[in-house]
């Protein structure tokens, strides 16, 4: 077991390292200029000549080659620090502090919310099979997988929070100031985040179990007489739920970064907006540190899952 | 006992009745279009591609045609779901997005499947080295959010038709990757490749004639479910300001462009999101009857 986790571990960090690599690549080659774009926001800023241009860009280290920008960059990191960001002036690392909360509370909530929902809905359309429960939640679950989530965002916003003023449009109270605030605020955005996992989780749980059921061993057990609940727990779900939880830990990324669209829909100041504001505004710096900050995470949360699959299934340590 | 009753087989009489053989594609045809639902995914894309070809002869109105003495009107007999910002017909806007959406949809998953088979095959069959490198590389694509991605190559690109498609391309390869790499694992182990080896055929034959046939049915799953998902990625890329922009007639675009007015005129925002849901829905439910369909385990039940 812990060779395999060793080989992980510095497979993850090969990864981690390709990865910075391409996207410090893809973020420099993208056309325009970041200084161009931060002198240009403000009619009232005093550097319009040609050398403070150039001091701004020296200030931020991007007249020297790549290679050494990226040394440079690397440097920092290594040393804990992550740059300026062009655009807003502030630490990358202040930013970065600033939206990894919000996203992590957000989405941390809509996962937890969405798979264990979800793999109990998807348990009992296996177990109800062909019945109205399973009619009802598969079709419920197939609407869940098409459903933009921008789109079920605007829906919810239009009938919940305009026309019934149940709960608000938009916007994002800190747990630690206003707890219940922030959950009433949160209602809305979880829903939305979770549609998609939830129907997915039903389908695939569903489908897994399914399997499950047919095997020589499930029809061992009801031969000898077991009752449908020993049956379920203890045999089917043990080996159902594999698949199931690989996909739940695959989600887990997507909890980093991936709600670009529902932070943009409710105004919410997490990581996904951070990156599209930073897209925007070309800010190399603040979409460097970002890119590192997640893909180490999802990175590690790969990690995580993975070894706790090794240990579920015995089948993959040897492999 | 009795005799037997089947007309297909006469055969000695035997108490059991012999079953009829079924050929393959029968059965297929049965399972696929067995299920309702299926056939209302079918009927769905079939009218998307009625509405994206005829485009020109069904729309009432120029989709790009201004008419700023009529912006934001709500649903009326002229304009069945309304005017937008300016002045254009809304329902015109949408049957023209839906070409966008096909085009989009199509073009990305080809290209994602294209590059992504060829890279999962070649990794699965080679195996070595080159097979851990390529997987490896996928593995780094994987972990990245495909949203992500797909905004930073479009904004490294440009907005405009093309680019998306290759953005959009490019962040959906590691699912085909992986896919084709686990097939090819596993039917490089099967007596036919070993006998094509030893007639001395080379690697690359045995792969394009033996390994990839062999693997297509689950990947052409997996490729009508990502037409679905390629489409909503879309949405939201148009959404966010990076994909199509206005006064390009996209779904996504629409949707972002009527949030502002929700208050007065929801139909701006509301239908073209619901044509997205409709157009995914229809592809999910058609991958999911070939699904069905194509397992060889389920042999056709459900």
């Amino acid at each position: 077991m812990t060779t395999y986790i060793y080989r992980r571990l510095i497979q993850s960090f090969i990864v981690i390292i390709l990865t910075t690599m391409i996207l410090f690549l893809i973020v420099r080659l993208m056309p325009g200029d970041p200084i161009l774009l931060y002198v240009s926001q403000d009619e009232y800023t005093r550097i319009t000549s040609l050398d403070e241009i150039q001091a701004l860009r020296h200030q931020f280290g991007l007249d020297a080659p790549l290679m050494v920008q990226y040394g440079r960059w690397i440097w920092g990191v290594l040393h804990g620090d992550l740059g300026k960001s062009i655009f807003w002036g502030t630490t990358v690392w202040q930013e970065l502090k600033r939206a990894m909360p919000v996203s992590l509370f957000v989405g941390f909530g809509a996962w937890i919310f969405s798979h264990s929902i979800g793999i109990v809905l998807g348990v009992i359309t296996a177990v109800r099979r062909g019945k109205w429960e399973d009619t009802l939640l598969t079709t419920l679950a197939n609407l869940g997988i098409t459903i933009p989530n921008f789109w079920a965002g605007i829906l919810l916003i239009y009938l919940f929070g305009l026309h019934l003023g149940w709960f608000p449009i938009q916007g994002w109270v800190p747990p630690w100031k206003d707890f219940w605030g922030c959950i009433y605020h949160m209602i809305l955005p979880w829903m939305c985040i979770a549609v998609f996992p939830m129907g997915g989780g039903i389908r695939q749980t569903r489908s897994s179990i399914l399997e499950v059921i047919r095997q020589d061993y499930v029809r061992t057990a009801w031969a000898k007489g077991l009752s449908e609940r020993r049956v379920i727990f203890f045999h089917v779900l043990k080996n159902g739920l594999i698949p199931v939880v690989t996909l739940t830990g695959m989600s887990v990324p997507q909890i980093f970064g991936g709600q670009v669209l529902i932070e943009t829909v409710f105004n919410i100041p997490g990581m996904g907006r951070l990156a599209t504001d930073a897209v925007f505004a070309q800010d190399y710096s603040i979409m460097q540190g970002l890119s590192l900050m997640m893909c180490t995470l999802v990175v590690f949360t790969n990690l995580l899952v993975d070894i706790s699959y090794g240990w579920l299934d015995p089948r993959v340590r040897y492999s | 006992m009795s005799k037997t009753e089947s007309s297909a087989t006469p055969g000695p009489s035997q108490s059991v009745q012999p079953r009829r053989q079924i050929s393959g594609f029968k059965r297929f045809r049965k399972v696929f279009f067995g299920r309702p639902v299926v056939l209302v995914g079918i009927t769905i894309i079939f009218i998307l591609a009625i509405m994206a070809i005829f485009s020109a002869w069904i729309a009432p109105y120029d989709p790009y045609e201004q008419n700023l003495g009529r912006i934001l009107e709500g649903p009326s007999r002229d304009h069945l779901v309304g005017t937008d910002t300016l002045g254009r017909d809304v329902l015109s806007r949408i049957i023209y997005g839906s070409r966008t959406s096909i085009i989009i949809g199509f073009m990305a998953v080809s290209i994602a499947a294209l590059i992504g088979m060829s890279l999962g095959l070649v990794a699965g069959y080679m195996g070595g080295i080159i097979g851990m490198i390529i997987m490896r590389l996928i593995d780094a694509m994987m972990n990245f959010p495909m949203i992500l991605l797909a905004l930073l190559m479009a904004a490294l690109l440009g907005g405009g038709m093309t680019n998306i498609i290759v953005a959009l391309g490019i962040s959906s390869i590691p699912p085909y990757a992986r896919l084709m790499f686990g097939q090819a694992v596993s039917i490089r182990e099967n007596d036919y490749v070993l006998a094509a080896r030893s007639l001395r055929a080379s690697n690359i034959r045995i792969m394009l004639r033996h390994v990839a046939p062999n693997a297509f049915p689950p990947l052409i799953v997996m490729m009508t479910m990502q037409i679905g998902g390629t489409i909503l990625a879309e949405a939201g890329l148009s959404f966010l300001g990076v994909g199509i922009k206005p006064p390009g007639a996209a779904w996504g675009a629409m949707v972002s462009e009527g949030y502002r007015y929700l208050l007065t005129n929801p139909e701006l925002s509301i239908a073209p999101g619901f044509c997205i849901m409709l157009v995914v829905f229809g592809y999910n439910m058609v991958g999911d009857g070939l699904r069905d369909a194509l397992d060889p385990r389920l042999r056709g039940t459900l």
